[in-house]
């Protein structure tokens, strides 16, 4: 394999594994290794921290404390997505998000949002029965799905029914008769709550089983009958074959390719049975451990020849080109503002549009979403005095680079990425770095013009169809 | 102009999350809305805002009301379809493709926006109002814009240089031209940017033109219909609007939830067809109403769980004002595990829209022959 190849496979692992990376990182990780890699991104050393909370908490404390509004927690979140050196835990976080989505909308105690993605985080790459019984108890699913008004004599069949519908079998697994014993079997799990410290903002939830509200009766779910409890309930569903396919039909659509979109998965077979096969095999045969699923999709062939095989998401996008940009590092008060722009791309933090998640793939692109998200890379990439642009910049410019339009074209998309664009898209871009012609760097004031034609050439990049694939 | 030189025009407004029927259009005569199934959600007689002898709206319904009162609303009972799911997103999806007996890949809209402009020439005949796109309106080749903010609308707005920016778009223009024909995603890909840069520069150029006296709400459904107004009035050829609000999921704390989101909607409405009347641009627009269920007739406590049929509502001055087929039976043996059953099929509804409304063959937009309920006065004029 040549160079090239490895540090674009390499970029492709960091861009589905993580948030992408820069020209300089991903040179240092080629030379370690791809194995070596994908075991770090699994398990990161000690040496590798999360983003510091305590430093955005002391600068910006109402990214902890909270209330009705959902921006504060968004921004806690891009702040961890961007200054976090673990990064698969983190796009794990994102992952459960996706499933277990849980909106402020409702919430509206946002904080209570911060602490469930904390709970993906810390626990997202452990044990899936582990997790699914933490977010049975976690305050905000609770309310979210009704739980706290699931009782003995008045069942609420809404948790029971995503448990079973969104969050582990997939439609046509189940009946309405499973739905309504295991909404009963969840009854009593609710939530208590604490007076809040500050007049504005919202009571403070904690997880609490009360045994006059359970249904202590006999259940029937799934062909099994018994005193069921909502323990119970999650380690029949585990023995269903339904179960670890549906996972493995999700960890597939979002780290290889796009499927078809979640309620056509009773009906259309998966985009590779054999892929989804051995992801599933691979989580019963670790009693449904994560780690050894991630280790086997990311070495496996078909993630390596998944390149460009996905519409990236708004938040790929966003923290990807900060990422690249090298822009917001540490607490900022922009983090507020920026925090939003996956949202107005169609993915806000904490506000998926429904318990279904988002529908991905080619349904993040309308002639809506496509104008914010060009228009939000295009004006970072093109920003010269970033960083990340700067050092891109540096290495076109070290060896006199970009002499000849094409070379100029070449250098910026494989700087960039690197990314593969058609023929015809990398003629376009040549035809428009020709009118100015090749670069120079003798003097200061072809320095600046030179370096701002980068940066519009980057820009115009980030505007290719190729660009929005990752 | 009249309204025969005026396509007419039809704007979508999706009440998300389950609308709870019996407490929107209140049975106020029933007794069965008066027994303890309800106790929590009943309104009292003397609150109801009568519309007639038997039926009537939700106290923070006033401006409604008024709209009902003038003859412009018809409200049809007892909508829905039969084997209802009750889960929001397949029953969404069956509401917006028309398919309840598998995941359709066409939405009715998207489908009537390609019979309006077969060839595709207006890249904003459709327009939805908020952020993603709705499936009703996904049909692949056909263009709808989405816009979240139409103020800032446009591409690569951040290149300064107004002459280099000109240059750039051309090179994007011709970067998606070619990415026709190239796989199904790039092709789709490829449509959407060409359609992001014309339809950008159609409404830039259509709302320089616009101004309103009519002050309207702060709230998200306000904005989004100003802004369908203010596109409306610009008069660039869309013939499809859509947008939504929400969530009327009330599963818990219903009443405040409830009144919140229709004193909203009722106000916003209102606001919007003074606008419109301002600007003498309602006579060619018909509004459409629906939520993907209705609601329990058993209160749990805290809220209802989904339901089965829901009302719609038409409004407009081309509509036959008043009540559409009849409400369905509250009784506790007519229901269907608990829920009030429909008898009229929503896409009946639709075709009514789409043949009396849009001029356009119903048939295979909703897949299939449906009884249609007669609530449009006379149809859309030219084509």
């Amino acid at each position: 394999m040549s160079d090239q190849e490895d540090i674009a496979l390499m970029a492709h692992l960091m861009r589905r594994a993580g948030f992408g990376a820069s020209r300089d990182e991903l040179q240092s990780l080629v030379e370690q290794g791809y194995e070596k890699t994908v075991d770090q991104l699994i398990d990161p050393p000690e040496s590798s921290p999360r983003a510091d909370l305590y430093m955005l908490y002391r600068s910006m404390p109402s990214t902890e404390t909270g209330g009705p509004n959902p921006v504060p927690g968004a921004a806690n979140w891009l702040y961890n997505m961007l200054n976090t050196q673990r990064l698969l835990e983190e796009k794990m976080a994102l992952f459960w998000h996706y499933i277990f989505a849980t909106a402020n909308s409702k919430v509206d105690n946002d904080n209570h949002l911060t602490i469930q993605v904390q709970l993906f985080r810390d626990h997202g790459m452990g044990n899936y029965r582990d997790l699914l019984l933490r977010v049975a108890q976690n305050p905000a699913m609770i309310f979210w799905l009704d739980n706290n008004e699931n009782h003995k004599r008045a069942p609420n069949e809404n948790w029971g029914r995503e448990l079973l519908e969104l969050f582990s079998l997939g439609v046509g697994n189940y009946t309405e008769k499973d739905v309504f014993e295991c909404a009963r079997a969840f009854t009593g799990w609710t939530i208590g709550a604490k007076i809040p410290r500050n007049p504005h903002q919202r009571f403070s939830w904690y997880y609490e089983f009360r045994p006059e509200e359970h249904d202590y009766t006999e259940k029937t779910f799934l062909g099994q009958t018994g005193n069921f409890d909502g323990e119970d309930i999650i380690d029949i569903i585990l023995k269903q074959s339904a179960c670890p396919k549906f996972i493995a039909r999700h960890l597939y659509n979002f780290f290889v390719a796009d499927e078809a979109q979640v309620p056509a998965w009773d009906i259309e077979e998966p985009r590779d049975p054999a892929a989804v096969k051995v992801l599933s095999d691979t989580l019963v045969e670790n009693n449904f451990d994560i780690k050894p699923v991630l280790r086997t999709l990311f070495n496996s062939d078909f993630f390596k020849e998944s390149m460009y095989q996905k519409i990236m998401s708004p938040v790929e996008v966003v923290v990807g080109t900060l990422r690249l940009t090298g822009d917001l590092r540490g607490p900022d008060p922009r983090l507020m503002k920026v925090g939003q722009e996956p949202s107005y791309m169609g993915q806000g933090l904490h506000d998926p549009p429904s318990v279904e998640g988002w529908h991905t793939g080619r349904e993040w692109i309308n002639s809506g979403s496509v104008v914010k998200r060009i228009n939000f890379v295009a004006d970072r990439v093109g920003n010269v005095e970033l960083p990340g642009v700067q050092s891109i910049i540096d290495k076109v410019s070290s060896n006199g680079h970009g002499k000849t339009p094409e070379d100029l074209v070449d250098r910026c998309v494989d700087l960039i990425g690197p990314i593969e664009v058609s023929e015809q898209t990398r003629q376009e871009l040549i035809s428009h770095a020709s009118e100015e012609g090749g670069l120079s760097w003798a003097t200061n004031e072809e320095r600046t013009r030179s370096s701002r034609r980068v940066g519009d050439m980057l820009a115009l990049i980030a505007a290719t169809p190729e660009y929005q694939f990752g | 102009m009249t309204l025969k030189e005026k396509p007419p025009v039809l704007v979508v407004l999706q009440l998300t999350g389950g609308n709870d029927y019996l407490n929107t259009v209140i049975p106020y005569t029933d007794s069965n809305y008066y027994d303890n199934r309800r106790s929590l959600l009943q309104i009292p007689e003397d609150s109801v805002l009568k519309l007639d002898d038997e039926l009537g709206f939700h106290p923070v319904m006033g401006p409604m009301k008024e709209i009902y009162d003038q003859g412009d609303m018809a409200i049809i009972h007892g909508v829905g379809y039969a084997k209802s799911p009750r889960s929001h997103f397949r029953s969404m999806d069956i509401w917006h493709t028309c398919e309840p007996n598998k995941v359709g890949t066409e939405g009715w809209l998207g489908r009537a926006l390609r019979d309006l402009d077969p060839s595709g020439e207006n890249p904003i005949g459709g327009v939805n109002i908020g952020q993603g796109l709705p499936r009703a309106m996904t049909v692949p080749g056909v263009s709808v814009a989405s816009v979240a903010d139409l103020t800032t609308y446009g591409l690569l707005t951040g290149i300064e240089q107004q002459e280099q920016r000109t240059k750039m778009l051309q090179r994007f223009s011709n970067m998606y031209g070619q990415a026709i024909g190239t796989g199904a995603v790039k092709e789709y890909l490829g449509q959407t940017g060409l359609d992001a840069l014309k339809g950008a520069d159609i409404l830039k150029e259509g709302l320089s033109r616009y101004s309103s006296n009519v002050e309207y709400g702060t709230d998200a459904i306000a904005s989004s219909l100003r802004d369908v107004a203010m596109i409306h009035t610009a008069d660039v050829g869309t013939r499809v609007f859509y947008t939504q609000h929400g969530s009327f999921d009330t599963h818990a704390s219903q009443p405040p939830t409830f009144d919140k989101l229709w004193t909203e909607v009722s106000g916003a409405i209102a606001d919007f067809w003074d606008d419109l009347r301002q600007h003498d641009a309602d006579e060619n627009v018909v509004m459409f109403l629906f939520s993907e269920f209705g609601r329990r007739v058993r209160d749990n406590g805290s809220g209802t769980d989904h339901g089965a049929a829901g009302a719609c509502f038409a409004i407009g001055p081309s509509i036959k004002g008043g009540m559409h087929n009849v409400y369905p039976e509250t009784r506790a043996e007519a229901l269907d595990q608990g829920d009030l059953v429909p008898d009229q099929d929503f896409r009946g509804v639709y075709s009514t829209i789409l043949e009396d409304w849009l001029n356009l063959d119903p048939v295979p937009i909703v897949n299939g022959q449906f009884e249609q309920p007669k609530f449009i006065e006379k149809n859309g004029g030219a084509v």
